[in-house]
């Protein structure tokens, strides 16, 4: 006995541990278990086949720089919508009136600049505002009086287009500020497009050697310097050709585009997006208030100022792809944004989020906005009729997610 | 009593994961109309065991053969295992709680005509069933009308329905109280006596010997020992758990006491839904610095509702006063709570402790946020070094602090609650239940904590079902019953009889 005493007083022998345990904890990089990391690489890949299966189908149009530089701008609204329905959704809630709220600050911002005759700033931070407004009245109705958000953004998506439609007489307004239309039509030309890669690059191998060096302190293995070149060198190739396609969109005889205005706002956001989620408090409360509402309560998180907030965010990016929108189209009508809810939840639910609350990540969700845009775009090139378009969308969401279950179940 | 050939046996069953030996080569038999207990610290292979007696793990996925009645069975999945008359009854309820009792019963299985329901039949049979056991419940009552321990019975019912010949019954017992126990062994011993064989695990030892007829020991996989209960005494059983001698798993301690930090004076809870219904009725106490206070009481006498009163967490209407060292403080969320240097093990950690499908770290930091990681932007490095030091300090085994909290073992979890409220830099700290379903070592650890806080000066407030836990821990014990006190005993005088007889509310006793 006195041999088995000892082996107990002593630390290394751990009772076996459970079979899921080894399972799951196996670490690639620092963040992310593996598993999450094998799934954005399989989406990754998911993306990169239709982008090519749509290229040689279409005889090489597809990823042209033209019809590339066009496919991000249509990315951009969804894009924008995913990365704050996808914050919605970690918390466990949804909303359903994000179309009827970008048809309704498009429409704002239009009437001012146009009925009300106001100047570009006042008129987009009119749009703005009240899609802010929206999503607090939304939060406050479920965060405060406890009305599940499936019910009241039901309701915002009739009343608001309700709104608008009143609002607007039925006409369909003309955006005049250049400066507005810009927002959704220019381009920032190709020397801007070289500087943000030139910092991309750089922000991604100083954020390697850091994540290397944070691995080294704690006493985990860093990553050998194989793995670490292959870490920096395909997001970089991704990001300069990115860039590159940008950039050789010929939009006149000699005149290069470089990236879209919307693109830009869109990466901005998504950026923001990332850094909110992963790499701050409030990103963090959403999280486990989605995970476990009981256990985030008990530790002291407020969750009914993070819901009204999440909700307001939602509104702020509602109303930013709102003024996106109007700017692309050059107009504002009272049906502009239907069935956007639906992009941006589908975009989500791609990417890998759970409608049951936290998990999910702004990565997924912008990968799935590109999938699903990739799949109009592509499928529009390719005169597939409208009716089928709708069927196979809707076929590969559901699919894409079957193909999640199963993987999980297996995991 | 014993007869010649096992109804059940399992030979050599071995069944690996990825990386990990879950079963060696264990050997399991059981007679007709016996209760065998499978004990075992937590990833001992017990539920693996089980899962392949019910199924779960179809043949062909684990080594070693599994015969009833000497004929060898290759169970493809669940149905097969059930049809073949196993019927397990896992430690979460697999019930539908909108559903009434007897549509749970027959769920599935519902006597029809042509797929039309007979819902006579149904609820005249469920109730056969119900009565067969002596069960006052009424079929058409909705499930979720009952107390845990009435839907454990139901879970019986269901399983006798299909006829069930062996029955696993997985910590039957962790949720009901002792009148309820009373009546579960009641029934299981009626079954013995009907032929039915029963395999029994938990980690209550003083239940395992008095409902078992056979005890085996699991450790890491392998069967250590097995044999008659009555030839066992508890302290073997322990030793071969764990692989050593247990001396004595309360590390008694005398905490050296302070002045008094925390004091509560009158609080009373009300129950949010039955309006004038007191939870907790005028209860005052007060802690020392560095000690240990004990509550104890049955099921149901307030002890959860009075620390959740206090943490500003409960729904029910709340009165009374706190102070701590010697200010009057208002609290009326867990934020507050927490800002005051109030820490709560919550009870039940994966529907209140733990946020299961995040990461370790994420969980023990999120209590104290901004105090480690910083006030809105995290700092990574900041926040793994507290784990780490954390997940040390309490030997949390895990292969990094970004191990998925959801795939660690019960004791391994609990001990992430507790440093998640350590984290917070308590000076009063709340432990509800700390070591419900967890395993003899992971628990004598906990007590370990618990004794290193007092010493470093916590005020302590311990609540537990399990008496010899009070009784072996606090310095002071409190009574609770139907959520007034009715007894306060010093360690000296504190006896087990004693604290039984006021938590029945037998008897009144003030320090």
């Amino acid at each position: 006995m006195t041999e088995s005493t000892n082996k107990a007083e002593s630390n290394d022998p751990a009772p076996l541990p459970e079979a899921s345990e080894i399972a799951a904890v196996t670490t690639i990089g620092k963040f992310k278990i593996s598993t999450d990391v094998l799934r954005a690489y399989t989406m990754v890949f998911a993306l990169v086949a239709i982008w090519l299966y749509f290229h040689y189908s279409t005889g090489q149009i597809f990823l042209d720089p033209r019809n590339f530089s066009n496919l991000m701008r249509q990315t951009a609204v969804t894009g924008v919508l995913a990365v704050g329905m996808l914050m919605v959704i970690i918390t466990g809630q949804i909303d359903l009136s994000v179309g009827s709220v970008v048809g309704l600050a498009g429409g704002i911002a239009a009437i001012a600049q146009g009925w009300l005759g106001w100047g570009l700033v006042p008129s987009l931070a009119a749009g703005i505002a009240v899609a802010v407004a929206i999503g607090a009245i939304h939060g406050s109705l479920t965060a405060y009086l406890n009305i599940p958000a499936f019910i009241v953004t039901l309701g915002g998506l009739l009343a608001w287009r309700g709104v608008i439609l009143g609002l607007s007489r039925g006409e369909t307004i003309p955006i005049r500020l250049p400066a507005f239309k810009s927002i959704g039509q220019d381009y920032v030309g190709p020397m801007v497009g070289w500087v943000i890669a030139a910092i991309a690059v750089g922000a991604i191998i100083w954020l390697s050697l850091a994540r290397s060096r944070a691995r080294r302190r704690h006493g985990l293995e860093a990553a050998s310097l194989g793995p670490m070149l292959l870490k920096i060198l395909g997001p970089s190739i991704a990001v300069v050709g990115f860039i590159y396609m940008m950039n050789s969109y010929e939009i006149a005889p000699g005149r290069y585009a470089g990236i879209p205005v919307p693109v830009i706002i869109f990466l901005a956001i998504a950026l923001a997006g990332a850094f909110l989620t992963q790499n701050t408090t409030f990103g963090r409360y959403l999280y486990a208030i989605g995970g476990n509402p009981d256990a985030a309560r008990l530790s002291g998180i407020n969750i009914r100022r993070h819901l009204l907030a999440v909700f307001c965010v939602m509104g702020a990016l509602s109303g930013i792809a709102a003024l996106i929108y109007t700017a692309r189209v050059g107009s504002a009508s009272p049906d502009a944004g239907q069935l956007l809810e639906l992009d941006a939840i589908a975009a989500c639910v791609i990417g890998g989020t759970s409608l049951m609350g936290g998990r999910g990540t702004v990565f997924g969700a912008i990968l799935g906005a590109l999938i699903m845009a990739s799949l109009d775009n592509g499928m529009s090139l390719k005169n597939v009729e409208p009716y089928m378009q709708n069927i196979i969308k809707g076929a590969i969401l559901v699919a894409a997610v079957g193909l999640d279950m199963a993987g999980r179940k297996r995991g | 009593m014993l007869t010649p050939q096992p109804f059940l046996e399992m030979k050599d069953i071995t069944k690996t994961f990825p990386g990990v030996r879950a079963l060696d080569g264990v050997t399991f038999d059981l007679h007709q109309g016996e209760v065998h207990a499978l004990v075992g610290e937590n990833g001992a292979g017990k539920s693996t065991l089980m899962k392949i007696l019910g199924g779960v793990y179809p043949y062909a996925g684990y080594g070693g053969a599994i015969f009833i009645e000497g004929n060898e069975q290759h169970f493809g999945g669940v149905r097969e295992a059930e049809k073949a008359g196993i019927a397990v009854i896992y430690q979460e309820l697999s019930l539908v709680r909108e559903m009434s009792v007897g549509e749970n019963i027959f769920l599935g299985r519902e006597p029809n005509k042509f797929g039309v329901i007979r819902w006579d039949e149904l609820y005249r049979r469920a109730g056969e069933l119900l009565a067969d056991l002596h069960l006052q419940i009424d079929p058409h009552m909705p499930l979720r009308s009952l107390g845990i321990g009435q839907q454990q019975l139901v879970e019986i019912a269901k399983a006798l329905s299909q006829n069930a010949r062996i029955l696993v019954l997985d910590e039957p017992t962790a949720a009901l109280t002792d009148s309820e126990v009373e009546t579960l062994f009641v029934i299981l011993r009626k079954l013995r006596a009907r032929g039915v064989g029963m395999i029994y695990i938990s980690h209550k030892l003083n239940e395992v010997f008095r409902i078992s007829d056979r005890i085996t020991v699991l450790r890491d996989g392998k069967t250590v020992d097995t044999n008659v209960t009555a030839n066992w005494t508890e302290s073997q059983v322990i030793a071969r758990m764990v692989g050593r001698e247990v001396g004595d798993i309360f590390p008694q301690m005398d905490h050296a006491q302070g002045d008094i930090v925390f004091q509560v004076r009158d609080i009373s809870v009300e129950d949010p839904v039955v309006a004038g219904k007191k939870l907790v009725d005028n209860v005052s106490f007060s802690v020392r610095r560095g000690e240990v206070v004990g509550i104890a009481g049955l099921m149901g006498a307030g002890r959860s509702d009075l620390l959740m009163a206090i943490f500003g967490a409960h729904p029910g209407r709340v009165s009374g006063e706190v102070e701590l060292e010697g200010r009057r403080v208002h609290i009326t969320n867990p934020a507050e709570a927490i800002k005051h240097g109030i820490g709560f093990v919550t009870e039940d950690r994966k529907r209140f402790g733990l946020v299961l499908d995040q990461t370790i770290l994420n969980n023990m930091t999120l209590a104290s946020l901004p105090r480690i990681s910083g006030r809105f932007i995290t700092s990574i490095d900041a926040e793994s070094a507290a784990g780490e030091r954390a997940m040390k300090d309490l030997r949390v085994k895990a292969n990094s602090v970004f191990t998925i909290a959801g795939t660690l073992s019960g004791g391994n979890q609990q001990k992430i609650v507790l440093a998640k409220w350590l984290l917070t830099n308590p000076r009063v700290l709340f432990l509800d239940e700390p070591t419900r379903g967890i395993d003899v070592g992971a628990k004598q650890e906990i007590y370990g904590q618990i004794n290193q806080l007092a010493k470093a000066g916590l005020a302590i407030v311990l609540v537990s079902s399990e008496l010899p836990e009070v009784l072996g821990m606090a310095d002071r014990v409190l009574v609770l019953h139907e959520g007034k006190v009715t007894g306060e005993f010093s360690r000296q005088t504190a006896t087990p009889e004693k604290v039984m007889a006021c938590a029945t509310g037998q008897a009144q006793r003030a320090a």
